[in-house]
């Protein structure tokens, strides 16, 4: 007696529906080529310029016609945003495939595995390596990590839980502090530690620069995440008997894990190709040095300018190849902590 | 102990009409005070609460007898959670928030200078109206959290678990999953888990604010369920919006109000006095929905 009703999808596009956009699509495409064929335009990007514009015209009349004006709006609306998106990604896209296609020729096993101790840029590629400027980054990114870390999220807790007299002006100058050129931070650290203490180039000096160009990207962005955690979990955690620091340590800092791994991502991303303070903090040694506290300190944005203004094509694959160990390098730190944030979120 | 899930069951039948909230209170005779063994049980002498410049309590004395589940009605706005939260000194957290007066725990006012703030929270436990389980931690956490957070020492925890569990009506549908998420349970269960949690310092008076009003008619019920164990061995404040539930769980019932001024408790007395012949008349305008 049981009737089988297959199910159904009656939203979904009919092949009809199917048809008539890869119709509209396909006049697009080709009233762009006839545009650039008859008229003076030229290049690439009139192309892009005519199918998007013609794309989206012919949406909305045919919506239009079908539907009335409120559906046409709906559609160019819909338009106008996929073209935003992509106009978004295609830049992203290309520094990526330059990166890759200039690069690719320069990598080698015997990158990773020398450094320029021994050689310099004019060699051939088959010369030294960049191992001193990997090992270089990471030691600078890990000090600064090191050090900003705890102070922004501590800013962060000061700025969100603690709610002191200071609050408002701290606010203000951590805001002040994001916008603050690199060359600045540079050039503070140069003349406020390097000369007058230390009277000597070394990984920490371009670590402490590159902490206060960290600093206020992980206090505001964790800022904003413990902002997000629900007053509730706090007035619980107090009304079971914590203190205020137990209470922040065991229920808000918990529940706020994967958002601050977040920010500290952000601190990574702003950080890891900064070439300024690098270039009059480091000194930008050639061999590999694992003390970041004495001796020049190579880096890989250190190793690109220093190749690309070495001039000759053997430098430049060289210039091509850091970068591209660079983009990689920074792409490895995002995915692995992405994932551990989400992992320990997930579970 | 037969005899009371009778009478729930009857309450629970009766409690349909409104008009029946009498019946409903009188068959449920108050425990007389002082006759349960768990201290002298908590007093409030001439509390005030202020926020900011606005008065929103005015002048409440009150005593909640150890053992006794105590009803805080009155309709929004009058303060009633206002006052729970100056008896275990949470309003404090509130900018701008100011008391007067006395809360006397055993004899003891929690407020006195040189008292460990953290010491009468652990006293005096507190349910909240919206289920706040630790989204970081996991249903078995959650329940230990309150020891964890006081750093409390305990030689059996999981005995403790389960009979914490056990009391907030939980256990037998948790038991299989305490590693699970607290976020994982329905709104019913969360909020039962919240009591859990709050038993499992062992407070002697429990305060709950409108624990039941984000939830359906059978979670409520299984929360009064608890609510009556629970009396056995605690002291019990809750406010309530339902007056049918404030018959049905509660020995005692004060009615506050607030005339525009600050809030005032206009009534107490045992909770079928209140629903069956109440003094003021703002009282039984309240109670039969004559209000407003």
């Amino acid at each position: 007696m049981t009737t089988t009703v297959a199910p159904t999808m009656p939203w979904k596009a009919s092949p009809r529906e199917r048809a008539t956009d890869t119709a509209i699509f396909l006049v697009a495409l080709l009233s762009s080529y006839t545009t650039v064929a008859i008229t003076p335009m030229k290049g690439k990007l009139a192309y892009f310029a005519v199918f998007f514009i013609a794309y989206a015209l012919l949406t909305a009349i045919f919506k239009a016609q079908q539907r009335g004006s409120a559906a046409a709006k709906d559609a160019l609306v819909n338009s106008l945003v996929a073209i935003g998106a992509i106009v978004t990604v295609i830049p992203v896209i290309s520094i990526l495939a330059t990166v890759l296609k200039n690069g690719l020729p320069g990598i080698s096993f015997g990158l990773f595995t020398h450094d320029m101790a021994l050689a310099t840029p004019t060699d051939p590629l088959s010369n030294g390596g960049i191992l001193h400027a990997i090992t270089g980054t990471l030691l600078l990114v890990a000090v600064a990590l090191v050090l900003s870390v705890p102070i922004g999220i501590l800013t962060a807790l000061y700025l969100t839980e603690i709610k002191g007299r200071f609050t408002g002006p701290i606010r203000f100058l951590v805001q002040a502090m994001s916008g603050v050129p690199s060359i600045v931070a540079g050039l503070f650290i140069l003349s406020a530690v390097l000369y007058p203490i230390t009277k000597a180039y070394s990984g920490l000096m371009g670590s402490l620069a590159l902490t206060i160009l960290m600093i206020p990207t992980i206090a505001r962005t964790s800022e904003e995440v413990l902002n997000l955690i629900p007053n509730d979990l706090r007035e619980a955690g107090t009304a079971l008997g914590g203190t205020q620091w137990r209470t922040v340590a065991m229920i808000v800092l918990p529940a706020a894990k994967s958002g601050l791994v977040t920010a500290i991502i952000l601190g990574v991303a702003r950080i890891a190709g900064e070439t300024a303070p690098i270039l009059l903090l480091t000194g930008g040694g050639d061999k590999v040095n694992p003390n970041a506290f004495n001796g020049p300190m190579g880096s890989l944005p250190y190793y690109i300018w220093k190749s690309f203004n070495a001039g000759s094509p053997e430098a430049i694959t060289r210039a091509w190849a850091g970068l591209l160990v660079l983009v990689g390098l920074v792409l490895i730190l995002f995915t692995s902590a992405r994932f551990l944030g989400s992992r320990k979120a997930a579970k | 102990m037969t005899t009371s899930h009778e009478n729930e069951k009857e309450k629970m039948q009766t409690s349909v009409k409104p008009n029946s909230l009498a019946s409903v209170a009188q068959a449920n005779p108050a425990k007389v005070p002082g006759t349960r063994a768990m201290g002298t049980g908590l007093e409030t002498r001439g509390v005030h609460a202020w926020f900011g410049k606005h008065h929103a309590l005015s002048d409440i004395s009150l005593d909640f007898a150890a053992g006794t589940v105590t009803a805080l009605i009155g309709p929004s706005g009058c303060g009633k959670s206002t006052f729970i939260r100056t008896i275990n000194r949470m309003h404090e957290f509130i900018p701008g928030a100011a008391m007067a007066g006395e809360v006397l725990l055993d004899g003891k006012d929690v407020y006195a200078p040189g008292t460990d703030v953290t010491k009468i929270r652990l006293q005096i436990g507190m349910v909240f109206q919206k289920p706040n389980p630790f989204p970081s931690m996991t249903i078995g956490e959650n329940v230990l959290s309150g020891l964890k957070l006081a750093q409390i020492k305990v030689d059996n925890k999981d005995d403790l678990l389960e009979e914490c569990l056990e009391r907030a009506g939980l256990w037998s549908e948790v038991k299989d999953r305490l590693g699970a998420h607290g976020g994982s349970l329905s709104g019913g269960q969360q909020q039962r888990l919240c009591i859990a949690r709050a038993l499992a310092v062992r407070p002697q008076v429990l305060l709950m604010d409108e624990p039941c009003s984000a939830l359906d008619p059978g979670s409520t019920l299984r929360i009064e369920e608890t609510i009556r164990h629970l009396s056995d061995t605690m002291t019990i404040i809750i406010v309530t919006h339902n007056m049918q539930q404030a018959a049905r769980v509660s020995d005692y019932t004060a009615f506050f109000l607030s005339d525009g001024g600050p809030g005032q408790m206009i009534e107490v007395a045992p909770t079928s006095e209140i629903f069956s012949r109440p003094q003021d008349q703002r009282t039984e305008n309240y109670v039969t929905g004559r209000f407003g």
